[in-house]
């Protein structure tokens, strides 16, 4: 369970808001000359990231508005929220600080990645 | 095969107070090199790997696991097995795990604890009587058990069950005698002992970091323990099998989820059946032990974090507590979380890609365990032959481009 803080009305509960999955995807612009492999690229996959991922929620029990967020996925730590018609923020030089790549102890779970 | 348990060792053992039972397989150092890699030590991993020694007669195969064996989702799961998907496809792909899950104990001589208990699905309105009905259908065109019954029967077979007097009513449900549970422990176990015994080196304690290829081939992968050389090389990581592929330049259409399950404490046996739910999401059997094992859904968004959310486990708990009001003031002992990899179309990918000698076995979402045998059988036959055996061929990755999906939205019991 996460605290979301929506841009229009504050930091609520998760369960207010749904998941818009990915955000930043584009639609092709050249619909005529894609291919089935491109066309499929753009239906069925998206970014999985253990890191940062950028996503869209809607406070769909709020406001019903959307929005962007920045989020640690391999935390849930959410490092931005920011409205749809906002800059992309850059977080390219985020340090994971959680030191394998799979953000885990050697030994363990993910559990012990929220601790403090 | 080497007999390791009989009830001649098991004598034999307790008069030392079973402090001399030998190890079940060996934790060798890796080689430099290896015919054919696995990464991922669960069920589907080892299952893997000893039927590639077994069927195939590759003996120079490692397993690497990042921490011990079935620390993932194969002990993280709620055990159930069933084959009553809609599409033939899938049908086949399932029902040939329940086939061999049949004869699994007697195959790796390990007690899996297969119990052919029986798995309700059940309905509770219009549309899921008819949605089911079709199921049950299709499932019978393709020689499976599965039958519907009526609210009568229902209640007859899970007495303790409430309905009538809840806010969605139990009107009937699809069963299928053979479904059933199994001892995931067991699986892995199992699988491991015996394909260490035809050579494989199981290397446990191991993060795989990336895999190195070179020109859309593969030349080895790079581990917590150095660099392993190999041109065949199967990813069996579920939830982390994206971040992988990235290493290696591949996309794949997955997402990953946490999935939670809960037990409660034990009681004496009350449903001897496993009931699941879709509509009300809930879904329980009980082990031996008698805790309650119950199934609560994934969490709404991507999250390689293994706990979940409570306000998916309160959902669940609320529709169990409804359906069964005896148990209403039983306590939960534990509570954890796996993460599952999600396909749009919610059955799995067991296929070759771009990269030659690079094998991927995921997309198993919410129900990969029941299908551990099989998926582990054809994944094998995949790696040794370089082409898709028939029943995994139609779950290629070209699918999300040639538009063949195989949509199991209805069948799997996590909605998602």
């Amino acid at each position: 369970m996460i605290l979301i803080k929506c841009p229009y009305c504050g930091e609520r509960d998760q369960s207010e808001f749904t998941s818009g999955g990915e955000a930043h995807v584009v639609r092709p612009k050249n619909p005529d000359s894609l291919s089935d492999k491109d066309w499929g690229e753009y239906v069925f996959y998206r970014n999985n990231p253990k890191g940062i991922f950028y996503e869209r929620w809607v406070h769909s029990h709020g406001c019903k508005k959307w929005f962007n967020a920045v989020r640690n996925t391999s935390t849930d730590q959410i490092l931005k929220v920011y409205k749809v018609n906002e800059k992309r923020p850059d977080f390219s030089d985020f340090e994971n600080t959680l030191k394998s790549p799979s953000g885990e102890p050697s030994v363990g779970s993910g559990n012990f990645a929220v601790k403090k | 095969m080497k007999k390791k348990y009989s009830i001649t060792s098991i004598v034999k053992n307790s008069l030392s107070n079973n402090e001399n039972w030998g190890k079940m397989w060996r934790s060798p150092n890796p080689k430099k090199h290896y015919d054919v890699i696995i990464v991922g030590g669960g069920g589907h991993g080892l299952g893997t790997a000893y039927y590639l020694a077994k069927h195939h007669g590759i003996k120079n195969i490692a397993v690497i696991e990042k921490g011990w064996l079935g620390s993932g989702n194969t002990g993280r799961n709620t055990t159930i097995i069933r084959s009553n998907y809609l599409w033939d496809e899938s049908a086949y792909l399932y029902d040939h795990a329940v086939k061999l899950w049949e004869n699994l104990s007697e195959d790796l001589n390990y007690n899996m604890m297969f119990s052919q208990r029986g798995v309700l699905n059940l309905a509770h309105n219009e549309h899921d009587i008819k949605e089911i009905k079709r199921r049950v259908s299709a499932n019978r065109l393709n020689g499976l058990d599965t039958m519907w019954l009526n609210k009568n029967e229902v209640k007859d077979l899970v007495p303790i069950m409430n309905t009538n007097n809840l806010r969605y009513p139990v009107l009937g449900a699809a069963y299928q005698p053979r479904g059933g549970v199994a001892r995931h422990d067991a699986v892995a176990w199992g699988y491991a002992m015996r394909a260490d015994e035809l050579g494989v080196d199981i290397i446990q304690n191991c993060e795989v970091k990336g895999i190195k290829t070179d020109n859309y081939k593969v030349e080895g992968v790079e581990t917590t323990k150095g660099f392993i050389k190999s041109s065949k090389i199967g990813v069996v990581a579920s939830g982390h099998t994206s971040v992988l592929a990235a290493t290696a330049g591949v996309r794949l259409p997955l997402q990953s989820r946490p999935l939670q399950a809960l037990v409660s404490e034990p009681i004496k046996p009350v449903i001897n059946t496993v009931v699941m739910s879709n509509a009300v999401h809930a879904y329980v059997s009980q082990s031996d032990k008698g805790e309650l094992v119950i199934g609560a859904g994934t969490d709404g968004y991507n999250s390689f974090t293994q706990r979940g959310g409570y306000d998916v486990i309160e959902e669940t708990v609320r529709a169990i507590v409804e359906l069964y009001p005896i148990f209403g003031k039983m306590k939960m002992l534990r509570q954890w979380g796996g993460i599952v990899d999600i396909c749009p179309d919610a059955s799995p990918i067991i296929s070759k890609c771009d990269v030659e000698g690079l094998y991927f076995n995921c997309g198993w979402g919410t129900g990969g365990f029941k299908a551990t045998p099989g998926s582990a059988n054809v994944f094998a036959h995949t790696i040794a032959n370089d082409e898709p055996h028939k029943i995994n061929a139609p779950f290629a990755l070209s699918r999300f481009s040639d538009g063949r999906l195989i949509d199991e939205h209805g069948a799997a019991a996590v909605a998602h």
